[in-house]
């Protein structure tokens, strides 16, 4: 599904990513741990093709296509979606008038006909539910006034009704109380699909309780430095990043 | 930023340019050579067949303007007009060269008409298709005025209510905006030819909302228009005026006037939406709009509300505003304003509030992009008889691109101690985070940024009546087509 080769890659002026290799197969859910300033989020605006972050080298292929020369909101309706790790306020615009232009572009593209308000409102009222969130949001700004954690739970409600191929989450489970955070990882655990991919951004084992990962990277200095299964996580809560680095290193 | 105006080639071109269409060679009997002089208010006066109350007025208002000089704008840039170069009194004639079907309208005008989501069956009309040829308005326009009849509404042109009712017309002219009362206001008093007159007597709720559009035999009322509306004692009226197809005008400078009176209990709202020509991407073209609008709340519990959307002219100057004389009167201003290119914008209100307990509300919402200037210039001024006045103004500036600017110019003379008065203001740019988050949900950049701005114009856009929020959100849209990215 995903598979970024040797990617190089500025934030503003600065260079974070240093040849980072990554294959991620329809079906998997990968976990990407690592030190703060390491270059996770980068990684993720870069895949989302977000401004401002230059790709200096590599490639990424999504789908048998090349990913980098798409613009942000084709990639959108080709199926890749980033939950933020800041979700941005957008005052005076609806949240769900938001969703519905973006799932209509998205379903404009595939060639499927745009959803009329009432079939858009079951689905968000569905969708709403599995998030546990109040019908209160259906009227508010996008982001406006929402708590750190409504923000999360939100970008995750988002992604239940885009139901993209490709979810990048980034720190999604960050902010979130006991049980906000089991309430996303069902929103995630119900996407789940063999012809879905999903890449979670964490820096907390106890997310990966809830959703299993198939693999789990270290991301450190640009680049993935250890990849194992989901007993890397554990370890890693256990022993920090130090060893890892060093193992690298040696 | 503003550039230098004396380097500027572009401002010399726009000037040039309402010469462009000159004067006809075959000059109609009934059209004034240029030029301004007593005798050409005089024939004015006789053309249209005035008393003599309104001829002395013109005169009164003539010889004040004389004696005045043209303003000046720290915050505009603009070229000296030629006062004697415009020709005064056209009477109303059929446009030979009007399309006589849509077929024959500039595709691209169409296009835009399109864009807008007007109607098919009111394009022939706003394209200016010979007016026979449109059958809908015609009926339309006659049940239409049988039912203001019936409520006691008077609502027809300016000129019918001089010969009509000139004792309302010599009572409430002039008694909000006086002859003298600034530069372009003396000279659309000593020379308007025509406009609207609205009164609604005691009581009455006017049936529907009054739009400049439905205003029986609506010639075209060209460069000085005046528009006065009186509403009585516990009556209700909203009035439309201005239209969100895009109007072309031969005439650069147009100067209007627009008085409303509001009786004790009456309420009165009025909303525009403008979008006369702004010259086109390099600011050659448009039209330069300097209005008077006042509103007097003259009798207690008695309500003036502007809501506007500027959107078009080259260079905007309007305050709209609102005098609180009885007591417990409420003004309000709402406004969406939108430099783009190189158009400019100073807009705002005036509060004066004189009776107790008065409140009004101030929301100013300025757009600028590309290299358009956008100024908000407010006044609330407190007299002492002012007591327990309250204000409350948002003055929002939204910055897309670098090359543009927005400046806000709050005044405020509070001479009563137990007056209120708040102010709040923002500036922003479009943030690149709300325009990327869009875009990762699959929305398209133009979407974007309409969202963005209408989220903007939100709290404006709500004070509109329904048909014309819809409309204003396109028009916005449309006049800031591709000015991101
Ligand atoms: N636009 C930018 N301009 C300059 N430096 C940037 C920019 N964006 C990120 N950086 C820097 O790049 C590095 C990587 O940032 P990034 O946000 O990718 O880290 P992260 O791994 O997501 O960290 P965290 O775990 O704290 O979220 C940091 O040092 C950050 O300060
Ligand atoms: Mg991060």
């Amino acid at each position: 599904m995903l598979s970024i080769k040797n990617l190089h890659a500025l934030a503003g002026e600065k260079q974070v990513l240093h040849g980072l290799d990554l294959e991620v197969g329809a079906g998997e859910v990968h976990a990407i741990m690592g030190p703060n300033g390491s270059g996770k989020s980068t990684l993720a605006q870069v895949l989302a093709g977000r401004e401002g972050y230059t790709v200096t080298g590599g490639s990424v292929t999504y789908k048998g296509k090349d990913l980098l020369s798409l613009s942000p909101e084709e990639r959108a309706r080709e199926g890749v979606f980033l939950a933020f790790q800041y979700p941005v306020e957008i005052p005076g615009v609806n949240n769900v008038y938001l969703l519905k232009a973006g799932l209509n572009a998205i379903r404009k593209h595939r060639g499927e006909s745009e959803m009329d308000a009432f079939e858009f409102l079951t689905l968000v009222r569905e969708k709403m539910k599995l998030m546990q969130m109040d019908e209160s949001f259906l009227n508010r700004g996008v982001n406006e006034g929402f708590s750190g954690g409504e923000k999360k739970r939100n970008e995750i409600l988002q992604m239940a009704v885009l139901e993209p191929s490709l979810a990048l989450l980034d720190e999604t489970d960050s902010g979130l109380d006991i049980d906000a955070l089991r309430v996303v990882a069902n929103g995630v655990n119900s996407l789940r699909s063999p012809d879905r991919a999903i890449v979670l951004v964490t820096h907390y084992q106890r997310l990966l309780d809830y959703i299993e990962p198939d693999h789990v990277h270290v991301l450190s200095g640009g680049k993935i430095i250890k990849s194992g299964d989901k007993s890397l996580a554990l370890e890693l809560e256990k022993r920090g990043y130090d060893w890892v680095k060093q193992e690298a290193a040696a | 930023m503003a550039s230098n105006p004396q380097t500027d080639p572009t401002l010399e071109a726009l000037v040039a340019q309402k010469y462009r269409h000159g004067f006809v060679t075959d000059i109609e009997s009934d059209t004034v050579p240029p030029g301004l002089d007593e005798d050409v208010i005089r024939l004015i006066s006789r053309k249209k067949g005035e008393p003599q109350f309104m001829l002395d007025w013109r005169l009164r208002a003539y010889r004040h303007w004389l004696t005045m000089k043209e303003p000046h704008w720290a915050h505009l840039r603009i070229q000296p007009i030629d006062y004697q170069s415009i020709s005064y009194y056209s009477a109303p004639k059929p446009k030979t060269d009007a399309p006589k079907s849509l077929e024959e309208v500039d595709p691209k005008l169409l296009e835009t008409y399109d864009k807008l989501g007007i109607p098919l069956h009111e394009r022939a009309r706003l394209a200016g298709v010979a007016v026979d040829a449109v059958f809908d308005s015609v009926s339309v326009a006659t049940t239409f005025k049988e039912r203001l009849n019936k409520a006691g509404v008077i609502f027809c042109s300016f000129s019918e209510a001089v010969q009509k009712h000139p004792e309302l017309i010599e009572k409430y002219l002039g008694s909000v905006v006086p002859h003298t009362d600034n530069y372009f206001a003396a000279l659309n008093s000593a020379v308007f030819t025509d406009g609207s007159f609205v009164f609604v007597p005691k009581g009455v709720r006017c049936p529907m909302e009054l739009s400049t559009y439905f205003r029986i035999n609506a010639a075209k009322t060209g460069q000085f228009e005046r528009t006065l509306i009186v509403a009585e004692e516990n009556s209700h009226v909203s009035y439309l005026e201005g239209c969100t197809a895009p109007m072309r005008d031969e005439n650069q400078l147009h100067a209007a006037v627009v008085e409303l009176v509001a009786l004790e209990g009456a309420q009165i709202k009025y909303s525009t939406v403008q979008n006369w020509y702004p010259g086109d991407e390099n600011g050659v073209g448009g039209i330069y709009n300097f209005v008077t609008k006042r509103g007097e709340c003259r009798g207690a519990n008695s309500k003036i509300s502007w809501t506007q959307v500027e959107t078009g002219s080259a260079i905007t100057w309007k305050y709209p505003s609102c005098i609180l004389t009885g007591d417990n009167s409420v003004g309000e201003f709402y406004s969406v304003a939108v430099a783009n290119n190189y158009q400019q914008a100073d807009t705002g209100t005036k509060m004066i509030h004189i009776g107790k307990n008065t409140r009004s509300t101030i929301v100013s919402k300025g757009i600028s992009a590309g290299h358009g200037q956008n100024a908000y210039r407010g006044l609330v001024k407190v007299l002492p008889s002012a007591i327990n006045a309250r204000n409350f103004t948002q003055c929002d500036s939204l910055l897309m691109g670098d090359k543009c600017g927005a400046h806000t110019f709050p005044y405020m003379e509070v001479r009563t101690p137990t007056a209120s008065v708040e102010h709040e203001a923002t500036t922003s740019k479009i943030g690149d985070d709300q325009l990327f988050y869009c875009l990762s949900r699959g929305i398209s950049e133009e979407d974007a940024v309409n969202m963005i701005v209408n989220g903007f114009c939100k709290a404006v856009f709500k004070e509109l009546p329904m048909e014309f929020a819809v409309e204003a959100q396109n028009l916005l849209a449309v006049s800031l087509e591709g000015s991101v990215g």
